[in-house]
């Protein structure tokens, strides 16, 4: 069981999985990490399962010491992450030792960064997941963001699992970052576009909107032309699917990410699709969204690309390590030391 | 209630099995039907069922199923249901101290309404409320049947912290708190009873689960106290 102290927690880091499932009709919103991609990448990076908790930083990232040593991998949000002061490469497994200080600044692209440790983070499950919700101080870290002087643990007994090392993404995707980036949103429109005038559905689709400052992990408020109801924003409440864009009254739309409120009685003029969603939890306030409308279909055949992307990713990673440098450790009079051999042509 | 159900998108990866344009008992029943038929189905690739009011939100895999299929299957069940063995309902009491300072809205209600304080609180505590559905917050409960006499808009000012339990009537609605947040309610009373707990096993209160009906019973404020110390210490 290794440990990691929080020497800064950042502007907003929380402990976070795929989310809760199963409660919805009690009221009890998913959360999980808003960008499910970078979540996904950083686990298999570090050989964790899909569920495995992770770090999710935002806007500045946490400073952290490890007790012990760890595999450990940084993806999403560039926060130009350090170790022991030096650039630590991100999408990328990486070993750190006992005693080493991992150093996440202010991000340069994107806006959540997401830090996994092999083994994966070790807090109790809260109705079967270990994500963090704020609204209702439960499940993560002691239902709270981190803060100097916690102390976490992560799962990994095993010790370092060396062949994990050196395993780089970029290797196999080079437009790996685009989207944290990227300004084209796809969304599939309704539940209740026929809510909306004709014109305002054409404005929806055809105008830039900026990212508001009022922007968390429920969601994130856009500014842009007005959009008008047909016959007023209400409607009977019903459930709020993850990326629904509902508009009320004041007719800015607003995009629901995974702290969202399971129901809600504001007309939804459109849905996110799921491939673009990391793409949204990556824009920061004053980003730039632009909407295009496409269908159902097209959206799952998209999804489906993206799953089986990641199973490539998955069958590269699981090769042997093609690093060519070796670890061991050895025991020198009783203390321990980790020793590195790379072999030189 | 509509002839068949309405299926609208909700992105790739759910959709709305809509019943309906109103709010009814009728159709919020049907809606609990049809849930438990699709659940005792075991349609593959079904992730999670949302019921409310007058539709279902089905999230879903479009891996596992086509959506076409998916909807084949949901008007099959919808076809088929008559009335399935719904649990009997039960009836959940909830203890509540009217006005004071758990209600600070009480006096404004009954002026508001030409009653006294006594009145509202008769009215209030006379009803059995039926459960439409869960949302908006952890063990919120939307609930059907507030007595037109004691509707109230809401406040114009909303007040910034409003602390868990209370209970509030806005326009045609009555509810509870379950978690201290902002809020704009006519605060009448509060219960000592946590309606969502995530320290407990089962953080959302037993019973509290649409179908099922909730009355509030009035209590004195000493009772209120004695009740909220059992609560703290897990003997309630």
């Amino acid at each position: 069981m290794g440990a990691i102290e929080v020497l800064r927690g950042g502007t907003l880091t929380t402990v976070q999985d795929q989310g809760r499932k199963g409660y919805l009709q009690s009221g009890m919103p998913r959360a999980g990490a808003v960008d499910s991609y970078a979540f996904r990448l950083a686990n298999l990076l570090v050989a964790n399962p899909p569920q495995a908790a992770v770090l999710e930083a935002t806007l500045q990232g946490p400073e952290l010491i490890f007790k012990e040593e760890a595999v450990i991998a940084v993806t999403g949000a560039d926060m130009a992450p350090q170790l022991d002061g030096k650039q630590l490469p991100m999408w990328q497994a990486v070993q750190v030792s006992k005693g080493s200080v991992l150093s996440l600044g202010t991000v340069k692209s994107g806006l959540r960064s997401y830090i996994a440790i092999a083994g994966g983070i070790d807090v109790p499950l809260v109705m079967g997941s270990k994500a963090t919700y704020l609204r209702g101080s439960l499940g993560g870290f002691k239902g709270r963001s981190l803060q100097a002087g916690d102390r976490l643990k992560f799962l990994d007994s095993e010790g370092v699992d060396t062949s994990l090392l050196g395993k780089n993404l970029y290797k196999y995707k080079d437009s790996l970052v685009d989207y944290l980036e990227a300004e084209e949103i796809r969304v599939v429109l309704g539940p209740q576009d026929d809510h909306f005038t004709k014109a305002s559905l054409e404005t929806f689709l055809n105008t830039e909107y900026k990212l508001d400052n009022r922007a968390d992990r429920m969601g994130c408020r856009l500014i842009g032309p007005t959009l008008e109801h047909r016959q007023g924003p209400d409607i009977i409440s019903d459930g709020i699917p993850l990326g629904a864009i509902q508009v009320p009254g004041h007719g800015q739309p607003i995009i629901m990410l995974a702290d969202r409120q399971t129901t809600g009685g504001y007309a939804k003029i459109a849905t996110v699709i799921s491939v673009d969603l990391p793409k949204v939890a990556q824009s920061k306030p004053g980003d730039k969204l632009e909407f295009r409308a496409v269908t159902v279909e097209q959206a799952q055949l998209e999804l489906r690309a993206r799953a089986e992307e990641i199973k490539e990713f998955s069958k590269l990673l699981a090769r042997k390590s093609e690093n060519t440098k070796k670890y061991f450790r050895v025991k020198v009079n009783g203390e321990e030391f980790s020793v590195e051999i790379e072999e030189v042509e | 209630m509509y002839e068949e159900a309405k299926f609208l998108p909700a992105g790739d990866r759910a959709l709305v099995m809509e019943l309906g344009a109103e709010v009814s008992p009728v159709i919020n029943r049907k809606i609990r039907n049809l849930s438990l038929g699709i659940r005792k189905q075991g349609i593959k690739g079904i992730e999670e069922l949302l019921p409310t009011y007058r539709s279902i939100l089905i999230n879903y895999n479009p891996l596992l199923i086509q959506r076409r299929e998916l909807i084949r299957e949901l008007k099959k069940i919808e076809k088929s249901i008559s009335d399935f063995n719904l649990p009997q309902p039960k009836l959940v009491e909830i203890p509540i101290c009217y006005g004071g300072e758990y209600g600070l809205d009480l006096e404004y209600v009954a002026q508001y309404n030409n009653l006294s304080p006594i009145e509202v609180i008769e009215l209030h505590s006379a009803e059995e409320y039926l459960i439409y559905m869960l949302g908006f917050t952890p063990g919120f409960a939307y609930l059907g049947g507030l007595a037109e006499q004691i509707a109230t808009p809401r406040l114009k000012e909303p007040r910034v912290e409003i602390p868990a339990g209370s209970v509030g009537i806005a326009g045609q609605q009555t509810g509870i708190y379950p978690i201290s947040s902002p809020g704009g309610w006519q605060l009448i009373g509060r219960t000592p009873l946590k309606l969502f707990d995530p320290q407990r096993q089962i953080p959302i209160l037993e019973g509290i689960k649409a179908g099922n009906y909730l009355k509030f019973i009035p209590i004195t404020e000493v009772k209120y106290e004695e009740i909220k110390e059992k609560v703290e210490s897990g003997e309630y």
